[in-house]
């Protein structure tokens, strides 16, 4: 059974730090605890002395969620408390369950003002592809794993569709207070807040806006519905028309081959194993990757590089892929339908020269101008083994590597 | 007989002078596909390959009354292209552009909702119905006419798995790549209920990957209601975990949409998995 919070999670797009999705939240008048970004221990104390009060809490800005269980969450009273808890978290490197396995030195702190807290609720809208529209996700199990929730106790996460029209979203965030049992005031702050936060997502063409908890607290003297916690992801896709949002996007976050593939317009995933892959498009590149791991061969990257490339494209991704520490070999499949398999072939031709190349390259050329791709390497080519089917690749790709 | 599209369905180009709508409107025409038109805003007037082209849709549909068209105009355009189709009543939309935002096209479902007009893609190659017309960027000579259905989320595994079956002798009903985007305009289970009752179709081939759960849901109307036997491959059973790899769509999702979780839930529905693209033909016979 898979909770349905998981259903509706996106887990790509553009992820930005929860010090910069409170900023957002308070541009739209969302209640947020008081509290400032800091980068060194003593700015941490600085921003604690402004905001006033007994008690801080310091969280560690790293795009994923999860911190708290991996140490990435702490609380402090006094400046000298304060100030260790800063030096500890900074310059960590932190591994949470939704890094995908990746580590993130910590470079940035938010420290708040502690909230006295009553009662935890959970909030997120997200992009539901099964529905085809965008889904809010409310539970009155807050501030834990809601997909654990999901799984141990299914009735206490309620789902409501959030309509592009404000009566259809009143309608549905009525009905969401009522399931969580709200009662006047909270209910009227809650269906406030949900409609800034439809509206946030609607006109930043956010992804997924997570709020974990949503705590009824007190802050600075005044009780009320407090996002917490805030993750907010936007579509990559509709960046283009969001430079404000572009501009949040640090790629201290990305690994930089990552970022500069992505920059030239590839899609590349770095991997460790020893065989570098440049296939086109997505679906082929993983059944590639498949093929390779069932015969015992690990991929180096994945690597798509799309429909449109142009041969220098396609050289920068030879560039790339042929930075791997491990490189055994390179395998080239392409089925070509809006990719040319003739520009495969000039870039293939571009990136050998002058000394060819330093690892075997295993070339298979089918679809949209084949058989010109297979004759540009042929003649003017450089040393390359061309084969005619993904099998015949991974044949001849086993007996290279040994394995 | 085929789903969709045959050789009497006329096809306009919306992007038809640019250059990818311009290169694959003349392999559609080489293919045989009764391309008759196309609109490019600000080239009315004009002709592509003998083709009239026109600055609106609705005055191409006035004068060309098209059954369907191939989209080609870039994503920040792809929106207000598709309403165009929409109000002008053309019954088959079929949109290759990549990249289009997700809000954008969870606001022209909604807006479709209720009108006669039937969209595939975006990010798709594409439909062809082999032997008689072919709307998207497919490679056409990989396909022949024949009895089983391709239905996919991918681009070029489509067409890795219909050259196997060529190879195989095995020839195509109907192709088609609803596309990799979280939200496709059509989904599996539409297009199994219109090859359900399609009596040139015997079986079908249904390409998934890893993320969301259409195959999960697919897989729940086969087990209901579906005729036919359908034999399966899902791309992804190495993807490492959380990391994005190019389509939106294919993401592990928590414990959904695992490469294992779809698996099994097809398999329950009765139909048989595929261990590689090239062995698809095997377990159809």
């Amino acid at each position: 059974m898979t909770s349905p919070a998981a259903r509706v999670h996106p887990r790509d797009g553009l992820k930005i730090c929860e010090y910069q999705a409170k900023r957002l939240f308070k541009e739209r008048d969302i209640p947020v605890p008081a509290g400032g970004a800091v980068v060194t221990p003593e700015g941490a104390m600085a921003v604690a002395i402004v905001l006033g009060g007994e008690k801080f809490v310091l969280k560690a800005q790293v795009p994923a969620g999860g911190r708290g269980k991996a140490g990435g969450v702490l609380f402090a009273s006094g400046e000298k408390e304060i100030g260790r808890a800063a030096e500890k978290l900074l310059g960590k490197e932190l591994v949470t369950r939704q890094t995908g396995g990746e580590t993130f030195k910590v470079e940035r702190l938010l420290v708040e003002q502690a909230v006295e807290i009553e009662k935890e609720y959970y909030l997120a809208l997200a992009v539901d592809r099964s529905g085809g529209c965008v889904s809010a996700i409310a539970s009155v199990e807050g501030g834990m794993d809601i997909e654990e929730v999901a799984a141990r106790s299914p009735g206490h996460i309620f789902r409501e569709k959030v309509p592009l029209d404000e009566p259809g979203r009143i309608e549905s965030v009525k009905k969401l207070a009522l399931k969580l049992g709200l009662s006047s005031p909270m209910d009227n702050e809650f269906t406030d807040m949900f409609l800034k936060l439809a509206a946030m997502f609607f006109e930043t063409d956010a992804s997924l806006i997570e709020i974990n908890p949503l705590a009824l607290a007190t802050c600075s003297g005044k009780r009320g519905l407090f996002a917490l916690d805030a993750k907010v992801t936007f579509d990559d896709n509709a960046l283009f028309r969001h430079p404000e949002i572009l501009k949040l996007f640090d790629p201290k976050t990305t690994d930089p081959v990552e970022q500069e593939a992505k920059e030239a317009g590839l899609s590349y995933v770095r991997l460790d194993g020893t065989v570098g892959c440049m296939v086109n498009g997505a679906g082929l590149a993983m059944a590639t990757m498949d093929r390779l791991a069932e015969a015992g061969m690990a991929p180096a990257n994945f690597l798509d590089v799309g429909g449109g490339a142009t041969v220098e494209q396609v050289v920068k991704a030879f560039d790339i892929i042929l930075r791997a520490p491990r490189l055994e070999a390179v395998l080239v499949n392409i089925f070509g339908g809006i990719m040319k398999c003739d520009v495969i072939a000039s870039g293939i031709i571009s990136a050998a020269r002058p000394a060819g190349f330093p690892v075997p390259l295993v070339v298979r050329l089918e679809g949209t101008n084949a058989d010109e791709g297979r004759k540009m390497l042929s003649s003017a080519g450089p040393k390359i083994l061309p084969v005619s089917s993904m099998d015949e690749a991974v044949k001849k790709l086993k007996k290279l590597t040994g394995r | 007989m085929a789903i969709l599209i045959n050789s009497e369905t006329r096809v306009i180009c919306q992007g038809i002078t640019g250059k990818a709508g311009g290169f694959h409107t003349k392999l559609c025409l080489e293919y045989g596909t009764k391309m008759v038109g196309g609109v490019t805003p600000g080239k009315g007037g004009s002709l592509f390959e003998g083709l009239p082209v026109f600055d609106r849709v609705d005055e191409a549909v006035k004068e060309l009354r098209p059954d369907a068209t191939m989209i080609f105009v870039p994503p920040v355009a792809a929106f207000g292209a598709i309403k165009d189709a929409v109000d002008a009543g053309i019954k088959l939309i079929v949109v290759i552009t990549e990249g289009i935002p997700v809000l954008d096209m969870i606001r022209i479902k909604e807006y479709m909702a209720g009108k006669q007009s039937r969209l595939i893609g975006p990010n798709c190659p594409g439909l062809i119905t082999p032997g008689e017309c072919k709307i998207g960027i497919m490679p056409g000579y990989i396909h022949k006419p024949g009895a089983t259905a391709v239905i996919s989320r991918s681009g070029t595994l489509t067409y890795e798995v219909v050259f196997a079956l060529t190879q195989a002798r095995m020839g195509q009903s109907t192709c088609i790549g609803i596309g990799g985007d979280p939200i496709p305009g059509t989904g599996f289970i539409e297009l199994l209920e219109l090859f359900n009752d399609d009596p040139a179709t015997k079986n079908v081939v249904l390409i998934g990957e890893i993320g969301g759960r259409a195959e999960e849901e697919a897989a729940e109307y086969i087990e209901k209601k579906f005729k036919k036997p359908v034999v399966a491959f899902i791309a992804g059973k190495t993807a490492p975990p959380g990391k994005r790899m190019g389509h939106a769509g294919a993401i592990i999702d928590g414990g959904a949409g695992t490469w294992q979780s779809k698996v099994d839930r097809l398999k329950a529905a009765g139909v048989e998995i595929a261990p590689s693209p090239a062995e698809i033909p095997a377990f159809l016979k």
